[in-house]
């Protein structure tokens, strides 16, 4: 029997985001899903548990979230898509193995549903302070990939480039949700399955001997899975080409240059972000997430006031989409930029941007209304 | 140079199972006296004697000593986060129920910094083998105390001796539910080579706890020097009881207290993966 036929049919659907979001992990292949409740990602893993097994694939509930992500790796590391589901408190728990997928390369998707933080919170309230967590979380240099939905359709979007594009660079790539994303209910219009692109890891299949697991030849190794034969080592130990231990100054700086440079180099290629009213703008607003819905509609009516506004949403957060925000900035007098925190995004912002930059920030908790956010405008204009 | 260089030729010579050592690794890093090579050695005794193909052999390590063991083995080998290796098997194994997928890992990793995985993995019976190794100790980090490290015993973190009672490790396990527990020393080769082979065979969770000399750790707080002082403690306690009441076979390490070992329990229970076909059952998927 084909679970195609199992899928969610193409077509227009309106759905709750975070269930967009496990159909969108179905649609891309995900194989494994592991994961521990929590508010407000349960959706998700309820979603999954029952979806799952219909299409003959596996879902976990692990004890806790360090296991999920830890067994999302195990079974990356036999060969299949996987993936987890958390929120801040467990997505803290998950840094030190987001590390280990970086290192061994072991591609997997977490979704975060970002609540209001710090701690516990307001657990049901939505929240945007894992910005800079998402990117700098675990230990030591390496880099990975951070999107961020706005709609149900570009969660559901999203989650399958988040499978494509730790499938193309092996990594984890992080899709950085919220609560109201998570929650909300929008329209879903799902493509016919021939126009999706999806993306399966590169594997090798050369002679045994010459297997390179690390290879520095190209910036992503080919891969092979535990049972192929190749009797392959893979270890969060610093190592060599063949994936062993090693200590020599060579092999650390060629590891950590290429689990770098693989993100850095097709940076370019990863940025996805929408602009509005550039064209004129002396004021730009950039933004993400559920405050981007905000925003849109603050300069709809800043536009009204004859305000010269305009925003850039940015669907990539990590690695940071430089160009249209320095662009902007060449040509703005000021960027503003919105989010449900005390000042995260804008320090990439700050960076790059060539004139002055102040933030619009809002009490962790509540999507700032389209006001709050015209009154920043106004008072920047 | 030299000393080193001669070392590694004698070891290339002499090893006994070239296709499943990665000989070209040696010298591994273990202490002279320490009991990994010999758990090492039983291992792949084990899967040669094992009627699974080599292929199918996976070895998943935490971080420590023992840890290391998966990257001398030539095996599809991970040597994955402290604490964390058998939460990567269950993964694994999950996706892929073909492969044989045996933790070996230290008893810091396994039950202390690890314990929730274990204790979860056992009851929900994945159908892994776990063979730990207990030095009673953190031997790679500097011999600190931790959870199996015995009542009174000293440590780099317990100089006025240890506080807290350890934990019986196959009562642990069978408690959970395990079907297969058995608990050997590296003195008691053939019988630990042989629990392996069982283990490999046992239809889920198989646990063995490896009770294994660290001279240059624990033995250096504990008056047991050199790796004899821990043969001769081995020779001297160790009671083989298959059918020991598990409540009594904790290691205290006193004086004319004993060290029981045995295969302990070698019974079926449905393994998760025979329960998640039944989920598959009544998802729709399979008939
Ligand atoms: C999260 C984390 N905490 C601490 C460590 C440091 N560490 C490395 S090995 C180890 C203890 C190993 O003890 P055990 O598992 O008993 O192995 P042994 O060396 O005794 O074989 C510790 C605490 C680590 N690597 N990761
Ligand atoms: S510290 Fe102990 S366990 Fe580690 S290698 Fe030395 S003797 Fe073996
Ligand atoms: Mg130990």
């Amino acid at each position: 029997m084909s679970g195609e036929l199992k899928l969610l049919k193409p077509g227009i659907h309106f759905m709750m985001g975070n269930i967009a979001c496990a159909e969108a992990a179905l649609i891309a292949g995900c194989e494994f899903y592991a994961g521990y409740p929590i508010t407000p990602s349960n959706e998700i893993a309820e979603h999954m548990s029952r979806r799952m097994p219909q299409l003959g694939r596996h879902f976990i509930q692990m004890e806790d979230e360090i296991a999920s992500i830890v067994a999302v790796c195990g079974a990356s590391a036999a060969g299949v898509k996987a993936m987890t589901a958390t929120s801040g408190p467990g997505f803290s728990l998950m840094m030190e193995t987001i590390g280990l997928s970086a290192m061994l390369e072991l591609p997997c998707v977490i979704v975060d549903v970002q609540r209001a933080g710090p701690s516990t919170g307001i657990p049901t309230f939505v929240g945007q302070g894992d910005v800079m967590q998402a990117r700098w979380g675990s230990h030591g240099d390496y880099e990975l990939v951070v999107y961020s939905p706005s709609t149900v359709q570009e969660f559901f979007d999203l989650t399958i480039e988040a499978f494509n594009t730790s499938e193309w660079l092996r990594i984890p790539v992080i899709v950085l949700s919220d609560e109201v994303v998570g929650h909300m209910y929008g329209r879903l219009q799902v493509p016919e399955y021939d126009k999706i692109k999806i993306i399966n890891r590169k594997r090798y299949s050369g002679p045994r001997e010459e297997y390179l697991p690390y290879s520095s030849e190209t910036l992503v190794p080919l891969f092979v899975a535990a049972g192929d034969g190749f009797r392959i080592h893979m270890t969060g130990l610093t190592h060599d080409e063949r994936g062993y231990p090693s200590l020599e100054i060579e092999d650390s700086h060629k590891l950590v240059e290429r689990l770098v440079m693989k993100v850095r180099k097709n940076a370019k290629n990863l940025w996805k972000y929408e602009t509005l009213y550039l064209d004129d703008a002396d004021v730009v607003v950039v933004t993400f997430g559920i405050t981007a819905r905000s925003t849109e509609e603050a300069v709809r009516r800043a536009r009204n006031e004859g305000l010269k506004v305009g925003m850039i949403k940015l669907l990539t957060l990590w690695p940071f989409p430089e160009d249209p925000v320095k662009v902007a900035s060449q040509y703005a007098r000021r960027i503003l930029v919105a989010e449900i925190n005390m000042g995260q995004l804008i320090h990439p912002v700050r960076e790059v941007a060539e004139c002055p930059v102040a933030g619009i920030n809002y009490p962790v908790g509540y999507v700032p209304p389209p006001e709050y956010i015209l009154d920043g405008i106004r008072a920047a204009v | 140079m030299s000393q080193k260089q001669i070392l590694k030729e004698k070891i290339v010579e002499e090893s006994p199972r070239d296709d499943l050592i990665r000989r070209e690794r040696f010298p591994h890093i273990w202490c002279p006296g320490c009991g990994l090579g010999t758990v090492l050695k039983c291992y792949v005794e084990a899967i040669a004697a094992s009627n699974i193909p080599i292929d199918k052999h996976v070895i998943v390590s935490g971080i420590g000593c023992t840890g290391r063991i998966a990257g001398y083995v030539r095996l599809d080998s991970y040597h994955v986060t402290h604490g964390r290796p058998i939460a990567f098997a269950e993964g694994m194994k999950i996706v892929r129920p073909d492969l044989e997928v045996t933790v070996i890992s230290g008893d810091g990793d396994l039950v202390t910094i690890g314990g929730n995985h274990f204790i979860h993995a056992v009851r929900r019976n994945v159908d892994i083998n776990v063979f730990l190794v207990n030095n009673f100790i953190y031997g790679m980090t500097g011999n600190q105390m931790g959870s199996t490290t015995p009542l009174g015993a000293k440590s780099s973190t317990s100089p006025y001796g240890c506080p807290e009672f350890p934990f019986n490790l196959p009562l642990l396990a069978a408690a959970l539910g395990a079907p297969f527990v058995a608990r050997w020393t590296t003195l008691h080769v053939r019988q630990l080579a042989d629990a392996m082979k069982r283990a490999l065979q046992v239809k889920g969770f198989a646990f063995i706890e490896i009770i294994s000399p660290c001279p240059v750790g624990f033995g250096s707080y504990n008056d047991l020097r050199e790796g004899r002082d821990f043969i001769k403690l081995f020779l001297e306690n160790c009671i083989v009881d298959h059918s020991a009441d598990l409540n009594k076979v904790g290691i205290t390490l006193r004086p004319g207290e004993p060290i029981i070992l045995g295969n302990f329990v070698d019974r079926e229970v449905p393994t998760y993966h025979e329960l998640e076909l039944e989920v598959f059952r009544k998802a729709g998927w399979l008939k």
